[in-house]
């Protein structure tokens, strides 16, 4: 299968490649996908006081284009808010990797992790307000 | 020690056409040009004096005679022709066909279609090892059933069959015996009276010879009868209609006389390279396993799955290096490979699995750059991974409730 440059660009030098404390309470993790399935996205954001992302680090199992998809999604959602994040949409990905139809469910992956991380950062703001803290996200398991 | 890049690792796909094959086919393309079903004038009786000469070739290898020998387009349409074939002519005796799960898509599509026709088909599972049982077969077998069809080497994951034990059920039945013997031809030593075959699917390009030549082996004694798919000027015994791809035919013929000729030294030298291979990679990488049996395997077939690393970044990665992977993403389907469904690989180790198929052309080093280049990126590759991660972590993947989009 023929793959775009950018695909290939990302995949060749992978951005924000590795791994955020999970414990960190400013730190939500998402991992979306299944290794039966053949991809397994696991996207970590931390997020400072006012809502703005300031770091973003994934590890993929999966093909060229899950591992593009991922890496891409680091780059543009440092520096956005968390509701901005939330806009992206598995189509703008598509596009801009220029992903073929069957490699479409990778840009969805990708944006699921975004939701999933965000969630997961979300749930342990709560944890924290209600006075309960202590367990940090365990990065297992997908946010839904 | 320079490597020519890309280095081809891919020879259960196809082979390239040996040079010495070429030379012998070349002036079937010019002078010699003519119609082998020309019974009057010296083109005709050249190309068919070739074709003769080839089809006993062609017997030789499988200990046949030539007169057993039916020309196709290739494996596919002998697939076709063999199984559509036997239950259209059989169809009064019984209508239940056995075959197995890791089987090529042109026989368990055909047998699908006869399915729809209302024939029963049972679908054998194999062992552990990638093989079939016999005794699995034995039980699978009724007073219906027709056909029996299992293939000689599977494609992906080399094993090689117990065919001679197989054939021996099969005819203890009654039943007739079809073997796609595409992949195991040329590289393991096969008899038709061994196996008991009474049809058996071969071809050219997969032994170094031409593509879009192949033959269905079909047996004269005692007489095997089937129907022809093809109808049109009686070519082939009234089996396969069409004039005869002349220059096809006589590569297929010399591809395999250099076969014969060759197999047990080539089978020795790819042997050893293939476990140059495979030493080299599970040495230098953890959770690192063969898919299927070594013990009976192509000499050339090694299939390995490289736990948390997925077969179709791996092949990106291998770029240079033409491997093939029995990964979801790799098909057209994106559904898993059936032959690693089938040996039931856990769900750690699915799509990870990666084929490497050597041949007559590849060299030490070859062998050797492309190991160094596995080991180079399955690391790299692995850094990547989560799931490489969580099991370093001592995180168990099996207990994961994942989540599925």
């Amino acid at each position: 299968m023929p793959y775009s440059d950018k695909v290939i660009d990302h995949y060749e030098n992978p951005r924000n490649v590795g791994t955020l404390d999970p414990e960190d309470p400013q730190v939500g993790t998402g991992m979306v996908g299944a290794p039966a399935c053949g991809d397994v996205m696991k996207l970590q954001l931390k997020i400072g006081a006012d809502g703005v992302i300031e770091d973003a680090k994934f590890k993929t199992f999966g093909c060229g284009s899950a591992i593009a998809s991922s890496s891409l999604v680091t780059e543009w959602v440092k520096g956005m808010s968390i509701e901005k994040a939330l806009e992206v949409k598995n189509s703008a990905i598509a596009e801009e990797l220029s992903l073929p139809p069957v490699k479409i469910h990778c840009s969805v992956l990708a944006e699921d992790a975004i939701k999933a991380a965000i969630a997961d950062y979300r749930a342990k703001q709560q944890r924290q307000g209600a006075g309960g803290g202590g367990h940090g996200g365990n990065g297992t398991a997908g946010g839904k | 020690m320079t490597v020519k890049l890309p280095i081809y690792l891919d020879n259960h796909a196809t082979t390239p056409l040996d040079p010495r094959v070429l030379e012998v086919m070349l002036p079937y393309f010019t002078q010699e040009f003519g119609n082998a079903a020309s019974r009057n004038h010296v083109f005709g009786w050249h190309a068919e004096e070739a074709v003769e000469q080839a089809r006993a070739q062609i017997g030789t290898i499988i200990g046949a005679s030539g007169k057993e020998i039916v020309f196709t387009s290739g494996a596919t349409e002998s697939d076709n022709l063999a199984i559509k074939g036997a239950a259209e002519f059989h169809h009064e005796r019984g209508n239940h066909i056995v075959t197995c799960q890791t089987e090529h898509k042109a026989v368990l599509d055909s047998c699908k279609r006869l399915e729809k026709q209302g024939f029963e088909v049972t679908y054998l599972p194999v062992e552990k090892d990638g093989r079939v049982d016999p005794e699995r077969l034995r039980a699978a077998m009724t007073a219906r059933t027709i056909l029996v069809s299992l293939m000689l080497a599977n494609n992906e994951i080399g094993v090689v069959h117990p065919v001679v034990a197989i054939g021996k059920v099969v005819k203890e039945q009654g039943a007739l015996f079809h073997i796609d013997a595409v992949q195991g031809v040329g590289k393991v030593p096969f008899n038709v009276d061994e196996a008991r075959a009474d049809l058996v699917s071969l071809s050219a390009h997969k032994m170094y010879g031409p593509k879009g030549i192949g033959a269905l082996y079909v047996r004269r004694k005692p007489r095997v009868r089937i129907a022809p798919l093809i109808d049109g000027g009686g070519h082939e015994r009234g089996l396969r209609s069409g004039t005869l791809n002349v220059p096809g035919i006589v590569g297929f013929g010399a591809a395999c006389a250099l076969a014969q000729e060759e197999m047990a030294a080539e089978a020795l030298r790819l042997g050893s390279l293939r476990e140059r291979l495979r030493r080299h990679l599970q040495e230098h990488l953890p959770e690192t396993y063969v898919n299927g049996s070594l013990e009976h395997r192509l000499p050339g077939n090694l299939n390995l799955s490289f736990a948390y690393v997925e077969g179709e970044a791996m092949m990106m990665a291998l770029k240079d290096v033409a491997v093939s992977s029995g990964s979801a993403c790799t098909s057209a389907s994106l559904a898993p490979s059936s032959v690693h469904r089938s040996l039931r690989i856990g769900e750690e180790l699915a799509h990870t699995s990666i084929r490497f198929g050597l041949g007559r052309f590849n060299t030490e080093e070859e062998i050797d750059y492309g190991a160094a280049l596995v080991v180079d990126k399955v690391r790299k590759l692995r850094e990547l991974s989560p799931l490489w991660e969580m099991a370093q972590q001592g995180v168990d993947l099996k207990k994961i409730e994942w989540s599925h989009p």
